[in-house]
């Protein structure tokens, strides 16, 4: 039993493509093993990677393949041997199956005697299929980007590979990987342990060896020591603690190889710059963690995650230079703000028409234009539903809300659109509807981000996505398969959601209508929202797959209701009856498709005397039918299917006794009435032929 | 919000008295470079808005010949410009080119030292590799690398050229971008670019300040940039640049295109004149843009004519190595 050690080292690789990669590397390195017959019972993979490191420790990989055994079976055993002497074709066999004539043996089977010949394959060794295999499972890494580093090209990586370590136990395997031989010596962390190699004894010193190299190759272990280092150096200032920041996080991981943490401090005068632009400049700009006081606020400190472990007056060096850059950060920011104040947004409007939304339609102005139109149309529709909300401010902040592209605080932070106008907006006395409305714009951004607070903050929101997304449709640009370059579904999906989980009272036909389109485009753009609905209550409320089939069988419009159904639906389909009910519903669909096809005719039931349980089904389903309705209107969706749930008995009864395709075409025309208006008379909450039943 | 009575820095803007002076510091990574086999070249004298535009850089990249050049480029961003009022912006800023081709295996190595020999004690601070790629549509090159973090602060742009002039490159290189400003303010610990100490009187120790040499040019150029520029006027030399470019490379595509040229007759044409009209053609649009004379509309295409320029040069600059 060995273990093997794989380490690719590297110039430093972009932070957010290493974890990826890492587990990529686990998986093909084990699909290796695995296919080659090298893995003993209970080994165990572990993967590690740094900045500048990947790397694959195996334990319990067999030195060699076992040796194989495989029987042959040949011509029959009278064409092989004439006399006792072997024919040319005990040879030809003989030579196929790689043994000698005289180790040719007799085979007796049902069919008689043939020739057999065991071949004896020797397992080859794990060094030597490593060698030959490895280098293209590693080659073939996914990457985002890549690049090419040696003369003539011979392949492409994220970075350059610098040196490779393969082992098995203390045995160099002899591999090459883009013209690196493997070898047993690695590289510490560059500053603190420099450019001297580092012996990797044997495979399994892999990790004790780099940590006395002052590298810490396990990723867990380094952000678990990231965030102690965080809680201990904020627990310097009483009360204070640093804002949790997941994503920052992992991106610091995999920054640095030896992480430590200093806490800095700004000039607490910045504070009166808005929190979100200091907090982007400290997360986005900087990597720096932002501190905040027991209440929450913003303190005035920052905290720098290094890839390095100085001395005290290193740390102060470090510490001061982080300040430094981080004050003159604050101060273009507040430059950039008091800058900005010159022009107020209201005077931007013009200048919108020199900033580009879409090369083919036109500018931010144009899109402007539009937005108000759609905004308009809008507005109508939920002021018929009386719901309350401020007009004026909503056309205010739809004029408005693009403005802010125009400012340098939003040049210099692309990210904070949408929230520096409606800061702006604020700070100018526009109003706060209006302010509010502008700094929400663009939430949801994801479907995890909440919507906007306000209905005219929601309404600009549904009107700046669906005008673009009509308009884009519009040119050609919908989106295809993986391609979605102008992230129509995701606008389309905030769409979604801010109808589903706030109070407007608008229709996905409402939305779609409200912007500028026609015909075909028209129709394109709905099942766009159709097919977007479908994905939120599939992947985001988490409803089954068939549930939602069923429930926009029966109408896509109104989000909210749909849910309802959804919810209503998923929990009638747990009882026997509803089971029996959906299956019931799904053979009567197949059987009107036969009668289609075949051409027979729809009759009423009430052209023909019935049987008896054809007319007890007729009268339960006429009897249930007005209750279902009723229900259905006061939306009492569960009520509503445990009713249709009763109707079970007769339907059963139904098909038990009775042949619907009945040779009289009378009979069979009234049976097809029957089912028909069954079918349509209780579809109306959700198809359930749609439920796929055990 | 009362933002505007922020006060300045709290901390001591006193340069520390062994930090290297402006030049010093050109001084000291020009010798390091030179060491290591670097041709030190002079800033080229005509406009451009990044070392890379250079032909030093533009050009050398191209074909199969080794190459290693060093050099400090002026770079003129008029947009940028912030009439000498902003501490950390200008409208032309100072980077030491290189260009390493093909690139050393210790190239990440040969940088860190050149980091001491300018006086960072490594072990005192804090370096980072995050990753950074860089591209200039306008001349059809694009490469990966990083921005080198020292302390939280940008201190180079390290990329792996992998295209250039719309030509995939064979040997690559690599580019080492320092930006001096940035550079000399942090070894020096001001918080304003104007005061660094630019050089420094051997006798009296007297300091003359980055300030002292061209805050007056920071802040005429941003007049003449956004206020002055005549469009009309940068338009009709654009055209002329532009017209005397494309003569220019209809020339020297008909005579590529002829088996019967001599090969003399190809190597004096001039395709490094050609580019310097490209490089006008960029410079003159950088002006126009930084006039707001430039239209949503005009723009890409703008940009696509300069690029025709730039690639059209480098295709037949990469025949000409070749013939």
């Amino acid at each position: 039993m060995a273990d093997f050690l794989l380490e690719i080292g590297l110039e430093e690789v972009p932070a957010r493509m290493i974890a990826g990669a890492e587990a990529e590397l686990g998986r093909r390195v084990n699909d290796l093993l695995t296919r080659e017959r090298l893995l003993d019972v209970g080994s165990k993979l572990t993967t590690y990677s740094t900045p500048r490191r990947l790397a694959v420790l195996f334990e319990g990989v067999l030195p060699s393949q076992a040796d194989t055994e495989e029987q042959l079976t040949g011509p029959s055993w009278k064409v092989a041997f004439k006399d006792g002497a072997p024919t040319k074709a005990a040879e030809a066999f003989a030579r196929k199956a790689g043994v000698a004539v005289a180790a040719l043996e007799k085979v007796t089977n049902a069919k008689g005697e043939y020739v057999g010949a065991t071949v004896k394959r020797q397992g080859r060794a794990a060094a030597e299929l490593l060698a030959a295999d490895l280098p293209k499972e590693v080659l073939s890494l996914y990457w985002a980007k890549n690049m090419y580093w040696r003369a003539a090209k011979p392949e492409r990586f994220v970075r350059p590979v610098r040196w490779v370590v393969a082992l098995l136990d203390a045995a160099i395997v002899p591999l090459e990987i883009a013209g690196i031989a493997a070898g047993n010596t690695s590289r510490g962390h560059r500053v603190l342990h420099g450019e001297h190699s580092v012996l990797l004894p044997f495979a399994k010193s892999y990790k004790e060896s780099l940590r006395a190299a002052k590298v810490v190759v396990d990723v867990a272990e380094r952000r678990q020591s990231i965030r102690k280092a965080l809680d201990a150096a904020t627990r310097t200032i009483p009360g204070a603690r640093w804002r949790e920041d997941e994503p920052l996080v992992e991106t610091v991981v995999h920054l640095t190889e030896w992480p430590s943490v200093v806490l800095g401090t700004f000039e607490p005068e910045y504070l009166a710059l808005p929190e979100e632009v200091l907090v982007t400049v400290m997360r986005d700009h900087q990597k720096y963690f932002a501190v905040e006081d027991a209440a929450g606020k913003l303190a005035p400190h920052f905290l720098a995650v290094l890839n390095t472990e100085a001395d005290e007056k290193g740390r102060e060096i470090i510490r001061h230079g982080n300040a430094r850059v981080l004050r003159s950060r604050f101060k273009d920011a507040q430059f950039f703000w008091d800058f900005d104040q010159k022009t107020p947004l209201t005077g931007r409007v013009e200048s919108l028409k020199a900033v580009t939304f879409q090369k083919e339609l036109g500018s931010y102005h144009w899109k402007t234009e539009a937005n108000l139109s759609v905004a308009r149309a809008l507005a109508v529709k939920v002021k018929t539903a009386s719901v309350l909300f401020d007009e004026a401010a909503l056309l205010k902040a739809v004029e408005l809300a693009k403005t802010d592209l125009t400012t340098e605080l939003v040049k210099e932070f692309t990210e904070l659109q949408g929230v520096i106008g409606g800061l702006y907006a604020k700070a100018q006395g526009l109003g706060e509807t209006a302010a509010q409305a502008i700094y929400d714009q663009y939430t949801p951004a994801s479907t995890e981000d909440a919507i906007p607070k306000t209905v005219e903050g929601q309404l600009l929101g549904v009107a700046d996505r669906i005008q673009t997304i009509t308009a884009m449709f519009g040119i050609g640009s919908a989106p295809t398969g993986s391609k979605d370059p102008f992230a129509l579904r995701r606008a389309a999906n905030a769409i979604v959601k801010i109808l589903a989980e706030s109070g407007l009272p608008l229709t996905l036909d409402d939305v779609v209508s409200s912007s500028d389109v026609d015909g075909a485009n028209r129709e394109q753009v709905a099942a766009f929202l159709r097919e977007r609905l479908h994905f939120y209550l599939k992947d985001v409320r988490g409803f089954a797959y068939d549930v939602v089939s069923a429930v926009l069988a029966a109408g896509a419009g109104d989000v909210r209701d749909a849910i309802a159904r959804a919810e209503a639906l998923t929990a009638a389909r747990e009882s026997a009856d509803f089971a029996a009910i959906s299956a019931a519903f799904k053979r009567i669909k197949n059987i009107l498709r036969q009668a289609e096809e075949k051409g027979f005719a729809l009759g009423s039931p009430t052209d023909v005397k019935l049987a008896s349980e054809a007319q007890q089904l007729a009268d339960a389903a006429a009897a249930l039918a007005p209750q279902v309705a009723k229900l259905r209107e006061q939306r009492a969706y569960g009520e509503a299917l445990a009713a249709i749930a009763t109707l079970r008995p007769a339907v059963d009864a139904f098909f038990d006794k009775v042949m619907v395709l009945d040779p009289d075409a009378a009979v069979r025309g009234a049976h097809l009435g029957l089912i028909d208006g069954v079918l349509l008379g209780f579809s109306g909450i959700a198809d359930f032929s749609e439920i796929v039943t055990a | 919000m009362p933002l505007s009575t922020v006060s300045s820095s709290a901390v001591s803007s006193h340069p520390k008295p062994a930090a290297l002076t402006f030049q010093e510091l050109l001084f000291r990574l020009q010798g390091f470079w030179a060491d290591r086999g670097c041709v030190l070249q002079q800033p080229y004298d005509v406009e451009v808005g990044a070392g890379t535009m250079s032909p030093e850089t533009f050009l050398r990249v191209l074909g199969p010949k080794p190459y290693r050049v060093g050099y400090a480029q002026p770079s003129r961003r008029p947009a940028d410009g912030r009439y000498g009022e902003n501490p950390n912006r200008l409208f032309k800023h100072t980077q030491f080119q290189l260009i390493l081709k093909p690139p050393p295996v210790n190239v990440q190595e040969l940088y860190l030292q050149s980091l001491e020999a300018i006086g960072i004690d490594l072990s005192q601070h804090d370096l980072k590799f995050e990753e950074d790629n860089w591209e200039w549509p306008a001349g059809g090159a694009w490469g990966v690398g990083w921005q080198v973090m020292l302390d939280g602060l940008e201190i180079t742009q390290f990329t792996y050229f992998q295209q250039c002039g719309g030509i995939d490159l064979d040997p690559i290189c690599s580019e080492l971008t320092y930006g001096l400003e940035r550079i000399a303010a942090f070894l020096q610990d001001v918080d304003s670019i104007y005061d660094i100490v630019w050089a420094r009187d051997p006798e009296t120790g007297a300091p003359v300040t980055y300030g002292d040499v061209r805050l007056a040019e920071e802040l005429q150029f941003s007049v003449y940039n956004f206020e002055l520029a005549n469009i009309a006027k940068l338009w009709e030399h654009f055209n002329l640049y532009e017209a005397e470019a494309q003569t220019l490379l209809a020339q020297a595509g008909a005579l590529f295109a002829n088996e019967d040229a001599s090969p003399v007759e190809k190597r004096r044409f001039p395709l490094l004149a050609t580019y310097e009209l490209a490089l006008k053609c960029s410079h003159l649009f950088n002006l126009l843009d930084a006039r707001g004379a430039i239209s949503v509309t005009e723009r890409v295409g703008v940009i696509g004519r300069i690029r025709a320029l730039a690639v059209g040069v480098a295709k037949a600059y990469a025949l000409q190595q070749g013939s």
